[in-house]
């Protein structure tokens, strides 16, 4: 071979290579494209539910109330019977059938939205309001495209009934979209037009905070011990293989330890966000002593020299110069163990947080489920108006991943920036 | 007038052997270092000196593979007793390392921080004082007065040495230990230190590590010659650079080998 010739190949072997990296990089992106654009299309239908305006008689005699209502008149409201009274004048329903059909239109909890409504502004009492209540799912897929009219009834979930309703209240320019508060406000039901993610965000809230004060005090602890002050012998080489070895562990043999320590041994109480994050935090120990004790020894040999021949002891040297260097490093570290933590799934279906939660947890030692099991719980649901809530889940969850990193990366930034 | 011959004794070494695990780094140094004097250790890379010198403020205490055997007395007290307190010691017997390194937190912290862990300074007054006094002595003073909040990494290179010796200073001790200050210094640099280095000997002992003979020569009083980990020659830097005795140190002096 010549040079000339050598040359050549190797200009082209170069070539070569870059061209691989880059149908890579661009494969990756692809991908990521597809997973974003797919979450986006099915779920931002979720942030807006189908609603209908129903108007309200609001006098006394229709409400059944004296002249001067008292606290417990309102209570003593029949508000099933008055919302279905006014329900029923919406359109012309004969049979019992139709009537029913009629009613199955609106969301199962129509009573109760009313009831709040009427609740909350009582000053509206003897008027005459609008007022617009959810509709059923079913009407809600409808609405937004889900669901094609053109097949057979016996296949639709609308019933040719149901459709000439809709078509006759989409002519009175009564059904509208309006923004979803219940998929903030809400925890799970079964029915998917009032099921929201409320009650999973703050799960997944409490059980991130329980896992964030055991795990990094824990954590930078242990790593500081590690790092600063253990002998090197081989107890402490055994401690950091299985260090390293803890942090591949699946993480569903988190959850076993959980379910047999702390629920059978200890008996805390079952699907909380307390157990939920005590059994995240052993899982996430590791990850975050890793990059602290990586952190930690990137500070400058130099730096102790220093502080500890102007007589600082150890420990000064280390609580009063290493450690707070290796501050953006343990910082990001923890987040990016935390942002773990908060997609993670598994461990959590063992320690019962699996369960079918319709109240909003109010403290950690609550009942409660969280945003990654939610997605597992509602993909698995048959209905549709579950599909785009799936998807809106996804997104929630996947914005405060987006977030916690983003915070890691700005802790990094900021704190490394200050002496350079 | 001879001053080295009045100057009592202030750091001694008996019989000091240093291993790093298996491998002896020195064998059964004897060494004596006058107090106001500046004693120079030279030799080539990897002969003990700076081993040595981390001996007598125990900062081979640090590495775990490093044991000693011997003794190293600063006043007739042999530092390596069990009751002697490491941190005690360190405030006694100052360091300044062959690389500048001020912490990363501004120049008053940096030489705030001694004084400040060993409660000498009480009040923000007595610290202001002592902050001004070692930056001063430290010849410093004039170039960072104004600017005392800035960073201390901010400094030149011989500026942030003059800080970490402004720092050892700051405690004050009665011995200071430099291991090739100037080794990552350019000459303008390397003159003012050396300048300094005559004027605190007034105060503290000196032991300097060096590995450029006319620098020994410049600064220091007495010299010791270190070779694969044993003294080889001692005696005043007059005596060792005219007529040395031995006939390695003739050679190292002169550049032929190291």
């Amino acid at each position: 071979m010549t040079k000339e010739q050598r040359l050549k190949k190797r200009y082209s072997a170069e070539k070569r290579f870059k061209a691989y990296g880059i149908i890579s990089v661009c494969a990756a992106l692809l991908f990521v494209g597809i997973l974003v654009f797919k979450v986006f299309s099915e779920g931002s239908g979720a942030f807006v539910k189908t609603a209908i305006q129903l108007e309200l008689d609001l006098s006394k005699e229709k409400l059944n109330l004296p002249e001067k209502p008292t606290k417990e008149d309102f209570e003593n409201i029949d508000f099933y019977d008055f919302a279905q009274q006014h329900i029923l004048k919406i359109y012309p329903a004969i049979t019992t059938k139709e009537k029913k059909e009629l009613l199955t239109l609106f969301s199962s909890d129509f009573e109760y939205e009313v009831k709040d409504f009427i609740l909350s502004n009582q000053n509206l009492i003897g008027q005459k309001v609008f007022f617009k209540i959810t509709a059923a799912s079913d009407l809600d897929q409808m609405h937004k495209g889900n669901y094609t009219r053109d097949i057979p009834e016996e296949r639709r979930k609308v019933s040719n009934f149901q459709l000439t309703i809709y078509d006759f209240l989409l002519k009175e320019n009564k059904i509208s979209k309006i923004f979803n508060n219940y998929l903030f406000s809400n925890g799970d039901s079964r029915n998917p037009e009032i099921a929201g993610i409320g009650g999973a965000m703050l799960g997944s809230f409490f059980s991130i905070i329980v896992c964030l004060i055991i795990s990094f005090p824990i954590a930078l602890l242990a790593a500081v011990y590690l790092e600063e002050f253990a002998p090197k012998n081989a107890f402490t080489d055994f401690i950091e293989i299985n260090i390293n070895n803890l942090a591949a562990v699946p993480s569903i043999v988190f959850g076993l330890l959980g379910l047999g320590i702390l629920l059978n041994v200890f008996e805390l109480p079952r699907s909380t966000s307390l157990v939920g994050g005590i059994t995240l935090a052993l899982m996430t120990l590791p990850r975050i002593i890793i990059p602290c004790r990586a952190s930690l020894k990137a500070v400058p040999p130099s730096i102790r020299e220093g502080a500890l021949a102007v007589g600082a002891s150890k420990v000064q040297s280390v609580m009063h110069h290493v450690v707070p260097l290796a501050m953006p490093g343990t910082l990001s570290g923890t987040i990016i163990g935390l942002a773990q933590a908060l997609g993670e799934t598994a461990p959590l279906l063992l320690i019962g947080m699996v369960a079918f939660v319709v109240q909003v947890p109010g403290t950690p030692m609550d009942p409660s489920s969280s945003l990654p099991v939610q997605v597992y719980l509602w993909s698995e649901s048959a209905e549709r108006g579950f599909v785009e809530k799936t998807s809106a889940t996804i997104m929630m969850l996947l914005g405060f991943l987006i977030a916690m990193n983003s915070i890691a990366v700005y802790a990094r930034q900021k704190f490394e920036k200050k002496w350079i | 007038m001879d001053l080295i011959m009045d100057n009592k004794i202030k750091i001694k070494s008996n019989n000091l052997n240093v291993f790093y695990g298996q491998k002896q780094a020195l064998f059964d140094i004897n060494l004596e270092i006058n107090q106001n004097e500046v004693t120079a250790l030279i030799g080539p890379s990897g002969c003990g000196k700076s081993t040595f010198i981390r001996c007598i403020n125990r900062m081979n205490d640090v590495i775990d593979i490093c044991r000693m055997e011997g003794q190293i007395q600063i006043d007739d007290k042999n530092i390596y007793d069990p009751g002697v307190d490491v941190v005690q010691l360190r405030e006694k017997v100052g360091m300044v390392f062959q690389k500048p390194n001020p912490f990363p937190k501004s120049i008053y912290e940096n030489v705030s921080y001694g004084p400040k862990i060993h409660g000498i300074g009480e009040s923000k007054d007595d610290l202001d004082q002592i902050v001004e006094n070692s930056l001063k002595r430290a010849a410093l003073w004039n170039e960072v007065k104004d600017r005392l909040e800035e960073p201390g990494t901010s400094l030149s290179g011989g500026q942030q040495q003059r800080l970490c010796i402004a720092r050892a200073i700051s405690v004050n001790p009665e011995i200071i230990l430099m291991d090739e200050p100037c080794s990552a210094l350019d000459p303008i640099a390397t003159a003012k230190i050396e300048e300094l280095i005559d004027e605190l000997k007034k105060t503290f002992t000196i032991v300097i590590v060096t590995h450029s003979m006319a620098q020994a020569v410049r600064v220091s009083q007495k010299t010791g010659f270190f070779h694969m980990g044993k003294v080889i020659e001692v005696g005043t830097t007059e005596q060792i650079f005219k007529n040395p005795t031995n006939n390695m140190t003739q050679d190292y002096i002169t550049g032929r080998f190291g």
